[in-house]
């Protein structure tokens, strides 16, 4: 499998980074560089194998289904790049 | 009177409870410290004197009423990715822009709990993506050693950490808080001639530390001796309801394990860490570590682990794929920095190239590729398999024997530059360490000699699940035969 500039182009639109058409090439070789060395990952043999989900033997914790935090809309909001009247404003998400 | 900022962290315990100093004077020693020194080593990216001061107060007070902690009046460095309440937190990327966190992460809540005192916030590299530090927005730190042969090259501390590695080696702390994903404790701790300790995934909470790969980051310290990484570790632990992986188990007291005899243990060497072109100088002090522990009575095993060559491109999978899933908070709508678009999609895609450095950018997406439809299966589901292959060795390892001992590094610490034009020789720096994160296992990093060319090297101890006292207590061991008291010559 070989990373094109088109697989870069979309890999970057899922990631919600923007790309400079001239940037495309570079990061392909790069790109192919890491995963062609990832492929040696193909000589291990996982027949039978359960990938793992967790390191530790634990079971998820369950707690009573309380309101435990809330109620500062004013911490919530301190770090937002803009906010009016308690919320926060964004750019138009709907044309 | 002598320079406080150079004791250890048990030392000025015993001093400040003798009363022979307060916190406020080694506290007020460490700011001098850090004002004279931060600008050529530039391990704080945030320094706060007056918060030092009032806490330092606040705990010669405590102390006067009887009611020291166990970290009473002890300044610390804290790296810049534990949220601090109202002192900037950036994990030394841009996208984070001022942000200002309004609450405190479990670990440095615990810390000051104990009675610590911050000095700021140390670099690293963006996300804890690197191990160099060159990654930081902040730029490099410099490691306070340098080789000996008059050139003067600026080294590395290694990374992330490096901030942390560099403000212990440079006596700018008595200790400090690290973060573990693939090596970030271990490396720079190798670096500079320090002692870092990731523990079993879980001992420590997660909850306020800047997240890269949630399945593989921990939090441990980095300190100037054995001893004083348990004393820090035991303070950083705990049981935490806002974690939801985070283990619910008592830490154990690691502080006595430290001088406990070894005599009896089984120590196995894995022969897959006896890789290609490792130098002859690492070769040596792994066979010098495995003499020490045989003098003292340990039993030394020879083991197998045979994925062990598979951990890293694993690991360069699974930890982007999480990175990827993690970092997409970053958007420029809540918190951080936004740059505006012709449209909404716009936004996000320019805060996020603006914000994002080339690593962090590579890395999100390398995860997002693997993570995506078509390949979901033949990379994230294969790595994950192979992950469990690298657990079930050490299962197997640790039915004979009780630790095991690797070197912590393949090399002693390079100059800048030297690789980071290619990003696989840089991953390689992890190639010792990041099989304990795979896996979840503690592991701890020791100085034990110095190089050739002056340059100090590290040895790594990897214990069983919740056996960090193994590590303590080898780490001890190695730590006595090593004798390990040089320090870098000041330059800055």
């Amino acid at each position: 499998m070989s990373v094109t500039k088109d697989d870069v182009r979309k890999v970057a639109r899922l990631s919600r980074i923007a790309v400079d058409d001239s940037r495309l090439e570079t990061l392909a070789g790069e790109l192919n560089g890491i995963l062609g060395w990832i492929d040696q990952l193909n000589e291990v043999d996982i027949d039978g194998v359960e990938p793992m989900t967790s390191v530790v033997e634990a079971s998820l914790p369950m707690r009573e289904d309380n309101v435990t935090d809330g109620e500062k809309p004013d911490q919530v909001l301190a770090n937002a790049p803009k906010t009016e009247d308690g919320f926060f404003v964004v750019p138009k998400a709907v044309e | 009177m002598t320079d406080l900022t150079k004791l250890t962290l048990a030392a000025a315990l015993d001093g400040l409870e003798a009363k022979d100093f307060s916190s406020r004077e080694i506290t007020d020693a460490f700011i001098g410290a850090i004002e004279a020194s931060n600008p050529a080593i530039n391990a704080y990216v945030v320094e706060t004197p007056d918060i030092a001061r009032k806490m330092a107060d606040a705990s010669d007070a405590r102390r006067a009423e009887g009611k020291a902690g166990k970290l009473e009046g002890a300044p610390l460095g804290i790296k810049d990715l534990y949220c601090t309440k109202g002192v900037r937190t950036t994990a030394c990327s841009n996208i984070l822009d001022e942000f200002t966190p309004t609450y405190e992460s479990t670990v440095t809540q615990n810390l000051w709990d104990a009675g610590a005192v911050m000095l700021g916030k140390l670099n690293m590299d963006e996300f804890a993506m690197g191990s160099s530090n060159e990654t930081s927005r902040f730029g490099a730190v410099a490691n306070p050693w340098r080789r000996n042969d008059g050139a003067n090259a600026k080294l590395t501390p290694g990374g992330s950490s490096g901030g942390s590695a560099a403000a212990v080696a440079a006596d700018l702390c008595l200790g400090a808080t690290a973060s573990d994903t693939g090596g970030s404790i271990r490396q720079p701790a190798a670096f500079t001639g320090t002692v870092g300790i990731k523990p079993t995934y879980g001992r420590a909470s997660r909850y306020g530390m800047v997240a890269f790969a949630s399945s593989l980051d921990q939090a441990g310290p980095i300190a100037k001796t054995v001893e004083d990484s348990a004393i820090l570790l035991e303070a950083m632990c705990s049981h935490d309801p806002k974690d939801s992986t985070s283990l619910p188990v008592e830490t154990p007291d690691w502080r006595s394990e430290v001088d406990k005899p070894v005599k009896g243990m089984k120590i196995g060497i894995p022969k897959e860490y006896r890789i290609d072109g490792m130098p002859e100088e690492i070769e040596k002090l792994w066979e010098q570590g495995i003499a020490w522990l045989r003098e003292q009575g340990a039993e030394i095993v020879d083991v197998s682990l045979p994925h062990t060559k598979y951990a890293l491109p694993a690991y360069y999978i699974v930890a982007p794929a999480e990175a990827s899933s993690n970092l997409a908070r970053y958007d420029g709508m809540r918190y951080g920095a936004r740059v505006m678009g012709d449209n909404l999609n716009a936004t996000y895609e320019q805060s996020r190239a603006s914000g994002f450095g080339p690593e962090v950018q590579r890395r999100l997406m390398i995860g997002t590729y693997v993570l995506s439809s078509g390949y979901y299966d033949a990379y994230y589901i294969r790595a994950q398999k192979v992950r469990t292959r690298i657990l079930e060795d050490f299962q197997k390892v640790f039915e004979t024997v009780d630790a095991l001992l690797t070197p912590a590094t393949p090399s002693a610490a390079f100059a800048y530059g030297e690789n980071s034009d290619d990003p696989i020789a840089m991953y390689l720096n992890d190639v010792f360490t990041v099989t304990a994160n795979l896996a979840g296992l503690p592991g701890i990093a020791v100085p034990a000699a110095v190089d050739g060319q002056g340059l100090p090297l590290g040895l790594q101890v990897i214990g069983k699940a919740l056996d960090e006292a193994a590590c303590f207590r080898v780490g001890g061991a190695l730590e006595r035969a090593a004798g390990f008291v040089a320090k870098p010559d000041k330059w800055w």
